[in-house]
């Protein structure tokens, strides 16, 4: 996973509730698109027009938007499929942090899982972001947010968390420490639910 | 004496490996369905990364979002899906993971094959890539979906690293009317509660109008938690549930299952237990449900008017359903009955069980499919399939003018090249109406397999209780 410390870069806003990752990326894109070029279809279904030409009406078409680190999100952002395509469409496009009053659970996880900062603050924190013109400052560090006109925001991250995408830790390697605790969940487990250990099945 | 405790607390305490502080987990994960669109690539993941899978004998394999659902598919398959399903065939026999090929009993939607093979049990841990895996919940299971990390992580480790979600609690009292059905019940409490009502929560549905379920409909009820923000959603299991179980190939037996059900009568939540949310919904006042917008939560009564943005409260708001209203070429203060139709699909895992396919063919039986509407009905897996055939729903179905499919995801998800053509209205027992979830341009309308059928006999938007 990438590390995240601080990021200073422009913040586009996008601020629609329940913004699906079925819109972030679309389903056959997952399958026929390498993880590396998911960037280019990014909310295609509003980036580009029936014809493939791009929409210029959609924020992130704008020219003072393009290539923008943070995005301005609605409420429920990230919600439905649970595709991890989903963040390494945005961090295709260059999206470093996402800000958003809530999110879907499991994008949510999927973003920490791949170093995509997700920020929890109220809409009307989220909404004045917008509003001014210029960068937008995330310290992870300070767990404090810095709009373009100064105004501060702090926001909460759960320390183990917050220690991950500081230190870019892998998750299964931390979860391998324990495997004598989970040896010893398992050999207990077989004798209290015998009922949930099926047998191995020989391939037909 | 301990104090009073919920459903989900008890089964989550009881997969508890390591307390990592904090309110997180390291959680024990009994069961894992895979599929073609992520279960390929993860177990090649877990491969690559030098990792081996510590217990394939507790994951299941089968493709369904990817395969056709054309009659013939064997030999004449969608060439992606086709791909997806290779790769999961060979990493699973690399594995050793049990995999469920077409033609074979075990295909079909990861969420109607778990239960229906009893791998999916009251009291398990039940995981997969994809967010509808609180289905499974139904059966009293703590079932939720993951993202690709996530799954490798618990193909590698046999565990997941998770925090304690908050409990909510939805009582549906009373009695719901003739012909409502989980569905209508569900798209109810979404449009009421909406689609971030259950963001960071684990729901247990109750009350009398739950008990009184069949397990198929409390499956459906279970499916729509994700459409409200919850990645996990439980009913407790009782004598129905015990009885449903009973029997099925993976499920425990004899003495075994005797011995399962002892404690999964203990699986419910005690009296007094304190949840961080409740609601209660009367459901006797719940009529059927459809969607007019472009998330779940845009649903409303069948004989009610299409809303107008300047109801909607803020500004924000009433944009966004403008643009719904946009996208799906409504406008408001009209009734969304007798909205002409192009396409209906009767499906996925919200609604393709032998009870939703029974429900839409007593419509269906001796009426036809309307001129200019194409209607597939794809059955949710191959025993589903088998069982509706037995009964003859496929005859009625086919006399009718559906299409007869085979299994899988289908138009649901619209991975496997099957679309509603742009522009093109659908009505659909899926659960996401969402922005070209079916196609690009495609306009979706969630409803019960019941209100699907009639509008495919109408050739609109209809309230079946009036056919």
């Amino acid at each position: 996973m990438q590390p995240f410390t601080t990021l200073t870069g422009v913040a586009a806003p996008l601020l629609r509730d329940n913004i699906d990752t079925d819109v972030i990326i679309r389903v056959e894109r997952l399958t026929g698109t390498s993880r590396e070029s998911m960037g280019a279809v990014a909310f295609e279904a509003w980036r580009f027009r029936p014809d493939g030409s791009e929409n210029p009406e959609f924020a992130l078409n704008e020219a003072r938007y393009r290539g923008a680190p943070i995005l301005l999100a609605g409420a429920n952002f990230g919600c439905g499929s649970s595709r991890e395509g989903a963040v390494w469409a945005m961090m295709g496009m260059g999206l470093r942090c996402v800000i958003a009053e809530s999110f879907g659970d499991i994008f949510f996880n999927n973003c920490f899982q791949n170093g995509l900062l997700p920020v929890r603050l109220p809409g009307e924190t989220v909404r004045h972001l917008a509003e001014a013109e210029g960068a937008v400052t995330v310290d992870l560090i300070a767990q404090e947010v810095v709009g373009a006109d100064g105004t501060r925001a702090a926001f909460e991250i759960e320390p183990m968390r917050r220690t991950a995408l500081l230190e870019g830790l892998d998750e299964i390697g931390l979860t391998l420490k324990h495997q004598d605790a989970i040896t010893r969940f398992q050999q207990a487990d077989r004798s209290e639910r015998p009922w949930v250990w099926l047998a191995s099945e020989a391939p037909p | 004496m301990s104090e009073p405790w919920t459903l989900f607390d008890k089964v989550w305490d009881s997969h508890v490996v390591a307390d990592l502080g904090d309110g997180w987990s390291l959680l024990h994960i009994d069961r894992h369905l895979l599929h073609d669109l992520s279960g390929g690539r993860a177990l090649g993941d877990v491969l690559a990364r030098g990792l081996a899978v510590p217990n394939p004998e507790l994951a299941f394999a089968t493709p369904d979002h990817a395969v056709s659902s054309a009659p013939g598919r064997e030999h004449n398959g969608f060439p992606v899906g086709e791909r997806l399903r290779a790769s999961l065939r060979e990493q699973a026999g690399a594995t050793g993971i049990r995999f469920f090929d077409l033609g074979q009993i075990g295909q079909g939607i990861v969420h109607v094959m778990g239960p229906e093979l009893g791998i999916a049990l009251p009291g398990v841990t039940l995981i997969c890539g994809d967010s509808h895996t609180c289905t499974n919940g139904g059966l009293g299971a703590l079932a939720f979906g993951v993202g690709s990390s996530e799954l490798t992580h618990a193909l590698a480790t046999q565990t997941l690293r998770q925090r304690r979600p908050k409990r909510m609690r939805v009582r549906f009292e009373g009695t719901p009317g003739q012909g409502i059905t989980a569905k209508d019940l569900a798209l109810y409490m979404i449009g009421r509660l909406g689609a971030a009502a259950g963001t960071g929560y684990a729901v247990e549905y109750a009350g009398a109008a739950v008990r009184a379920m069949g397990i198929e409909g409390r499956m459906t009820l279970c499916n729509l938690s994700i459409e409200m923000g919850a990645k996990i959603g439980m009913v407790a299991p009782d004598e129905a549930t015990f009885a449903y179980v009973a029997g099925r190939r993976y499920a425990p037996a004899g003495e075994m299952f005797d011995r399962a059900i002892a404690q999964w009568r203990t699986l419910r939540t005690d009296d007094g237990a304190v949840f961080d949310r409740e609601e209660v919904i009367d459901a006797a006042e719940v009529v059927p449900v459809v969607t007019w917008g472009t998330s779940p939560e845009q649903a409303i009564a069948i004989d009610a008017a299409i809303p107008a943005p300047e109801a909607a409260g803020d500004a924000a708001r009433a944009k966004a359903w403008r643009d719904a209203l946009d996208y799906m070429g409504l406008e408001p203060g009209r009734a969304l009955a007798g909205t002409k139709v192009d396409w209906v699909f009767i499906g996925s895992c919200s609604n393709s069980r032998l009870s939703d396919l029974r429900e839409a063919a007593s419509v269906a039986r001796g009426r036809h499919v309307a001129e200019g509407v194409t209607a597939w009905v794809v059955p949710g897996s191959e025993r589903v399939k088998r069982d509706a055939e037995a009964e003859g729903l496929d005859r009625v179905f086919r006399e009718a003018g559906f299409g007869w499919r085979e299994p899988g995801c289908s138009m649901c998800v619209a991975a496997n090249g099957e679309r509603v053509a742009p522009g093109q209205r659908s009505v659909s027992t899926s659960n996401r109406n969402f922005v070209g979830r079916q196609g690009p341009g495609a306009r979706t309308h969630l409803a019960s397999p019941a209100m699907a059928a009639a509008a495919a006999v109408t050739g609109a938007i209809t309230d079946v209780r009036r056919l």
